[in-house]
């Protein structure tokens, strides 16, 4: 390593030489800098998190545009009356409209415990607004009523005895269950996963929809979706959709756009967001202030030596080189052993809440990259003590 | 740059004081004086009677307040921080303290004397010339040594190999013989004595030992910040 860095730098390692000679105060520095990128990757993993659920909820279905209450959440906004699908469709950029329905319920498990599942209820004649991880066929099965398809990462169908593998269900072999009172019969499967306050989803007819969920009635829906005629611009018609609907107090928007909005929602507004958002910030200054502890106090314990350094002619910025170099490499060996346990702790995490939950690798430079700039900040901090390195002091 | 026959250092009318206001206290009084290329000169007096703060005027480490200061034919007073590095360069210093990097081994710090002068040097010759330098002051065995594993006497003799390695035109020692015994001690103002006539070093040496008096081309005593005839 000694060799490697004098290769690398031209001349003798001091600051990596510095590092060795005390192994304690490098390794509490490390180890301060492996639990910084720890709580770094903690709370942006489950940033990510609940970014890839958002992204998750909207794969039920496809459209172009989406006509919902003003609200920036897919499972958040006042009901729309059905006269705005008709509105929609007399624009004439606009190919099809129809209704989605969202809601939650609550599953009774044995023992007890109940389990919050998400809803859709989409009109099974609507399929090409179904997303890609429903069938045409399953649609077809879900025009019967109390048929419903449930999440295939839903963990818990097992527990009441019918080991039950959900990927397995089919009218022929289906799941009976009681929902809100009724019977329904899961005869099929999609693939979405558990999030922050739900456990899974089951996908429906909007008739079997207004079934489970009385108070919704036929005349009310979430939102509508849009798909346009080919070679429609969704610019233009989201405009003359928003000048037709004007009165209706709706927002019209690109599907993309709603997803965006949604993100953004979650990570600035929302008090989740918010506080792992604060959390990344508190990381990063508990490894701001540890590696400026260990610099500013390394600088003052070989004030002297640098002080020799001045007097023999070396300038200012080879001392900054020195804490720098300390700096970097206090970085790179605090992070080598922060991303192994932050992938150590997403598989913990993942397993204990079936979120989505890993290490990427941008993440992972990301990190690296901002765990090199927080040193070389505190590293500059450090450095201002060196201008006390007074050289005629030595004598 | 030094015309030939310009002396290595001269001092004309120089003050130096500390602090300001009713708290200032003067420390050099009208000093003067010339020293030649290639000599040992020695600065003696009691303690506190300011010969330290001249040795670190001269050696550029502080600035000069009032007077002139030539060094190596550069004016000193009001001299840029890049151009008083560039001469810090030129010179050599053996502190009293030794000031060895602990982190550091005695090749290592010795090598800090050649890499000030910038990277790109034949790493080869750089190395040679440090064992050189170590073996000739009696450290071949102690070459990979930390300070720590030093006695005080081998840390000193290892200053004093970081100040000679890159043949510096002036060394500035403050005490360099404290932490050595006789032998020694002679065998090193021997050896500064002998870069001067061979290489023009000079050296201005501050010390109160007695043993190497005789070696010196002159001596200059300072009593009270002023400097004593003789």
């Amino acid at each position: 390593m000694t060799l490697l860095l004098h290769l690398l730098l031209r001349r003798t390692p001091i600051g990596w030489l510095q590092l060795m000679h005390n192994r304690m105060r490098l390794v509490a520095a490390v180890a301060g800098i492996a639990f910084a990128n720890l709580l770094v990757f903690v709370q942006l993993g489950v940033v990510a998190s609940m970014n890839s659920v958002i992204y998750l909820t909207y794969t039920p279905f496809r459209t172009d545009i989406m006509i919902s209450a003003p609200s920036p959440q897919l499972f958040g906004g006042a009901l729309l009356s059905r006269r705005i699908i008709y509105m929609a469709l007399a624009d004439p950029g606009v190919a099809d409209a129809t209704a989605l329905h969202l809601g939650s319920m609550e599953w009774k498990r044995p023992g007890g415990m109940s389990k919050v599942l998400i809803v859709y209820g989409m009109a099974p004649e609507a399929g090409a607004f179904a997303g890609d991880t429903i069938t045409d066929q399953q649609l077809a099965m879900l025009a019967l009523p109390n048929r419903v398809l449930l999440d295939s990462e839903f963990k818990d169908v097992g527990k009441d005895g019918s080991d039950m593998a959900i990927k397995q269900l089919s009218p022929e072999t289906p799941l009976e269950f009681e929902i809100n009172g009724h019977a329904v019969s899961a005869v099929g499967s999609f693939k979405l996963g558990s999030g922050f306050g739900y456990d899974g989803a089951l996908f429906m007819s909007d008739q079997t929809f207004q079934r489970l969920i009385p108070e919704r009635t036929s005349g009310t829906l979430s939102h509508v979706l849009v798909q346009l005629k080919p070679g429609a611009d969704p610019a233009l018609a989201v405009r003359r959709l928003n000048e037709r609907l004007k009165s209706e107090h709706v927002q019209v928007r690109t599907a993309a756009q709603m997803i965006a909005d949604d993100v953004n929602y979650m990570n600035t507004e929302a008090p989740m967001g918010i506080i792992f958002g604060i959390g990344v910030f508190i990381g990063i200054f508990v490894g701001l202030v540890i590696v400026y502890q260990v610099l500013a106090t390394d600088v003052a314990a070989h004030m002297k030596e640098y002080a020799t350094f001045k007097a023999m002619g070396y300038p200012h910025r080879f001392l900054l080189g020195i804490v720098f170099e300390e700096a970097l490499i206090i970085a790179f060996l605090g992070f080598m052993p922060g991303v192994l346990l932050g992938s150590g702790v997403y598989q913990v995490m993942a397993m204990a809440t079936d979120l989505p939950l890993g290490m990427t690798p941008g993440r992972a430079l990301t990190v690296l990259a901002g765990t090199f700039v927080a040193c070389a900040l505190s590293g500059s901090l450090a450095t201002l003590r060196l201008r006390r390195a007074e050289p005629a002091e030595l004598f | 740059m030094m015309s030939r026959g310009e002396p290595s250092i001269r001092l004309e009318s120089v003050n130096h004081w500390f602090g300001a206001g009713e708290t200032r206290i003067q420390a050099i009084f009208d000093a003067s004086l010339s020293i030649e290329r290639g000599s040992l000169t020695i600065l003696r007096g009691p303690s506190g009677s300011g010969k330290t703060t001249l040795l670190t005027l001269m050696g550029s480490l502080r600035k000069v307040q009032e007077g002139s200061i030539r060094l190596l034919g550069q004016e000193l007073r009001g001299a840029s921080q890049r151009s008083q590095e560039a001469l810090r360069r030129r010179l050599g210093f053996i502190f009293q303290a030794h000031n060895l990097h602990e982190s550091l081994t005695a090749r290592q710090n010795t090598l800090m004397g050649l890499q000030v002068h910038g990277p790109g040097g034949d790493a080869a010759r750089q190395n040679a010339a440090v064992i050189h330098i170590l073996e000739v002051l009696g450290l071949g065995a102690r070459i990979d040594y930390l300070p720590e594993k030093l006695s005080g006497g081998q840390k000193q003799r290892v200053a004093i190999a970081r100040a000679l390695v890159s043949n510096p035109e002036i060394v500035f020692a403050d005490e360099p013989t404290a932490a050595l015994d006789k032998d020694a001690g002679l065998h090193v103002v021997r050896m500064l004595k002998a870069l001067g006539r061979t290489r023009g070093t000079s050296t201005v040496i501050v010390t109160h030992d007695t043993r190497i008096i005789e070696l010196a081309d002159r001596i200059i005593t300072v009593e009270d910040g002023r400097l004593l005839p003789g």
